[in-house]
């Protein structure tokens, strides 16, 4: 178990050397598109005098490095600071501002992993049965219709199959709404429903990539001596699947899905704007757009922190599946 | 409510408060139930502060729901009180008294009076103020509290339109002292209070009980606006019937809409146009002969046509639109006359030029094809446009007013003189043609002073006819306001053209069917 351990804190590590070196990059670039926060906010009527008033208030005219290490030393005692957007309609009124960065991060957060749970809930079944069920009935018509029909779904554009959905489910057959403002308060219900539609759409963008992983893990291992073994006992197609093959195939398998929710949690912005999804995709591109860069640090460094740590948990996991790594000689 | 003259207005502002309080159609409205808008502008930076406000989503939301004004642009045109019950001028329209309405109570039980005012009016004049109301507060040379329900208000110089200025969505009125509590929590005078407020995702108001307007505006007992900056998926909520109201339609998917005997559309004539401003301090548009040769160059009606599809109507080179008092719809129009373009080609002694016009999609949906189209059209009379393809993020800070032609909008103004002289009146930093002509800005000050109807459309009729032959800014058309409402939904039969969907005046003014 100590050989696990070690592996969480050295990853861990290097999962800050990451973070730090994705906040350098992310400031960077921010910086490097044109025009800056004061000239976007202000738009059309960005009057020489009024840019430079917002860009004093902001501390926007500091060099960049100045405004990089006050970020970074405000980080490091776990102050995120106030977005520029917050800190711009405050000043002049001699006030201090309450909503933080994080004040405005987290309730979108929860609104994505909300939807990130509900998809993984509804696809990582959907695709680990369809995956041994593939397995199992391989080359027959079965497996290929399941092959074309995920392919298919991931192959097409996210928001054509999030238009397609909203076609089926909501204009033809109003089974579900095809508006999903969800907001604090909303009784889990209406929320599972008004969820529902993104959800399966997500679902059919996800399913393909973890439902092959899942069959050609298992028909991999198909040919090894202890399946051969376990056919020539007697023991029935399916459990040779389900009791002996999955439990060796469960490594790679957690690997996909891992990356599969990551992705759910960072790159699902197309889904919510169809749907008007109040997650973090959404405050992510507008903030973008305005340049207000605490948020967009901020939301870059809960994307990159999803990553290593889904990836972590994964590889964690498969070597607790796995006896050999688990006890290693 | 016609008939009432801006003059008469002025002189015996009682009327205001009349029109004030029954400004609404006379057929009895239904009351209660829900009302539900998907708008596209909203911003997660979004707030209370009205001195922000910029996009429909928060106008709609402020302005037309929880805060109140001084006055008010009805749906006609006509201005009337808001907060303000009556007002009286000076006779150089120097010195305005405003009376303000009494037992009006802040959403917080604060009652409102001239400090109020006072306040609300300051914020905006602060030193490192941003607001977008800032020349029109900073104009305000001195204001006064007569009394709680009196203030005067004494301008640098005389402005007959100082309570259309007021009306500006920007200048709300705040509970004084309480100001940053009002910014955040969102507390006016308005028909609503504020129950949620997400910044761009979605706000909620419910009637507040003892309003001062009573029962002649604001039917609905709540009103949800929910951000939707997506065209598609604002249809889809309205086809789907999840939203009673959209707001900018896709003219692309009109006809979609059409066929949905659920759904109408809303079309209004109204300010807004797109422009294509010239340095006139630059060459080669310092030349007269250059700038009318390229007035004659451009295919307005193409243009009507192609860009929005017949959702507008064609400009003459003037800022002032159909949503004005003084517009002058029977001055001759400019036509597409390669001719004569070509003709003042020569008189400028050139046989070709070569000319850059910097266009992006922020100028306006379609500025890059309609600057294209203006290629086509213009190299008739041997004038050459390289369209420049700009990108859209920055566009304000480093294309307009820094490129010498470029593509440009603007949603227009209530008044003759707001517009001139926010874009048009020597030295302005918005006059983004940076153009000069003595006589216009002769007639500007002059018409702005005068409290006379017909010599101030005399004035103004003049000044258009300057902009159109001498102007430096082609102004080739007004874009309508095209929206879409459910049929549950009704909606009185004039509706407001100065902002969309009814002036944002939808919660005050829409009932359920």
């Amino acid at each position: 178990m100590n050989n696990v351990l070690g592996i969480i804190i050295q990853r861990l590590l290097l999962g800050l050397v990451t973070l730090l070196i994705v906040s350098v990059v992310i400031f960077v670039a921010v910086n490097l598109l044109p025009g800056d926060f004061a000239q976007l906010i202000l738009g059309q009527g960005a009057t020489e005098e009024s840019v430079n008033s917002i860009r004093r208030d902001l501390g926007l005219d500091q060099p960049l490095f100045v405004r990089y290490f006050d970020w970074l030393g405000g980080m490091i005692t776990g102050d995120l600071g106030t977005s520029f957007a917050q800190l711009n309609f405050t000043t002049g009124l001699g006030g201090v501002n309450n909503v933080t960065v994080l004040d405005q991060i987290l309730p979108r957060l929860s609104n994505t992993m909300f939807l990130a749970g509900v998809t993984a809930m509804i696809a990582v079944p959907i695709a680990v049965t369809l995956g041994v069920l593939a397995a199992l009935y391989r080359n027959t018509v079965f497996d290929r219709a399941a092959n074309i029909a995920t392919l298919s779904s991931i192959s097409s554009p996210e928001f054509f199959m999030a238009y397609v959905l909203i076609l089926i489910l909501a204009v033809i057959n109003p089974l579900l709404p095809s508006l999903s403002n969800i907001y604090d308060g909303m009784p889990f219900g209406e929320r599972l429903e008004k969820t529902m539609l993104p959800a399966l759409t997500l679902t059919l963008v996800v399913t393909a990539h973890m439902m092959r992983m899942t069959r050609a893990s298992i028909i991999n291992l198909l040919a090894s001596p202890y399946i051969e073994m376990a056919r020539l006992k007697g023991i029935s197609p399916m459990r040779v699947i389900v009791r002996h093959a999955l439990p060796n195939a469960l490594a790679p398998i957690i690997n996909v899905i891992a990356l599969n929710l990551a992705y759910l949690i960072t790159g699902v912005v197309v889904v919510e704007v169809v749907f008007v999804y109040p997650g973090i995709g959404q405050l992510f591109v507008d903030s973008v757009k305005i340049r207000d860069i605490p948020v967009v640090q901020a939301c870059c460094l809960i994307f990159a922190a999803a990553y290593i740590l889904l990836n972590l948990t994964a590889d964690i996991m498969s070597i607790l599946s796995n006896p050999r790594l688990r006890h290693p000689k | 409510m016609h008939g009432i003259s801006r003059r008469s207005l002025l002189k015996t502002g009682a009327a205001a408060g009349v029109l004030g309080l029954t400004g609404m159609p006379l057929r009895a409205q239904t009351k209660g139930g829900k009302f539900t808008a998907g708008l596209g502008g909203a911003n997660t930076s979004d707030s209370w502060d009205s001195r922000t406000h910029s996009d429909i989503f928060m106008i709609a939301s402020g302005h037309g729901t929880v805060f109140d004004c001084l006055t008010e642009v009805a749906a006609d045109g006509s201005i009337t009180g808001e907060l303000a019950e009556s007002w009286d001028a000076s006779a150089d329209a120097k010195v305005w008294t405003f009376k303000l309405r009494q037992g009006v109570t802040f959403h917080n039980g604060k009652p409102f009076g001239a400090d109020d005012v006072i306040e609300s009016l300051q914020m905006h004049v602060g030193e490192d103020s941003k607001s977008a109301a800032k020349p029109i507060v900073s104009a305000i040379t001195e204001m006064k509290k007569v009394n709680d329900h009196e203030v005067e208000l004494t301008l640098a110089a005389g402005n007959a339109d100082l309570p259309y200025l007021l009306s500006d969505y920007h200048i709300c009125m705040f509970p004084a002292g309480q100001i940053e509590e009002a910014i955040q929590n969102g507390i006016g005078t308005g028909l609503y209070q504020v129950q949620s407020f997400d910044p761009g995702v979605r706000m909620v108001a419910t009637r507040y009980p003892d309003h001062y307007k009573g029962d002649s505006a604001g039917f609905f007992d709540e009103v949800e606006y929910v951000a939707i900056n997506d065209n598609t998926a604002r249809m889809n909520a309205l086809m789907t019937g999840q939203v009673d109201a959209i707001n900018r339609i896709d003219f692309k998917t009109e006809g979609l809409l059409k066929a949905n005997p659920q759904v109408r559309i809303q079309e209004v004539a109204c300010n807004q146009h797109y422009t294509f401003p010239m340095h006139t301090n630059t060459a080669p548009f310092d030349d007269m002969n250059v700038r009318k040769a390229l007035k004659y160059g451009i295919n307005r009606q193409e243009m009507v046509d192609k860009i929005l599809l017949g959702h507008g109507a064609v400009a003459n080179d003037t800022p002032i639109g159909p949503a004005n008092q003084f517009y002058a719809a029977d001055m001759e129009q400019l036509e597409y006359d390669p001719d004569k373009a070509a003709f003042y080609m020569k008189e400028a002694g050139l046989d070709s030029i070569d000319i850059d016009l910097s266009a992006s999609s922020a100028a306006f949906e379609g500025a890059v094809d309609a600057a294209q189209l203006y290629q086509a059209s213009a190299g008739a009379a041997g004038i050459n446009i390289n369209v420049v393809q700009e990108p859209a993020d920055g566009y304000w800070s480093n294309v307009w007013l820094k490129k010498p032609f470029c593509a440009c909008y603007w949603s227009g103004r209530a008044t003759e003189d707001w517009m001139f002289s926010t874009a048009y009146e020597t030295g302005v930093p918005w006059n983004d043609s940076f153009w000069v002509q003595d006589r216009f800005q002769e007639l500007l000050l002059s018409a702005r002073a005068e409290l006379d109807t017909d010599k101030r459309r005399e004035q103004y009729t003049e000044m258009q006819q300057i902009m159109r032959d001498e102007g430096g800014t082609i102004i080739p058309m007004f874009a309508n306001y095209v929206q879409a409402v459910n049929n549950r939904i009704v909606s009185p039969d004039t509706v407001g053209n100065l902002w969309q969907m009814d002036n944002a005046r939808m919660a005050e003014r829409w009932s359920v069917a």
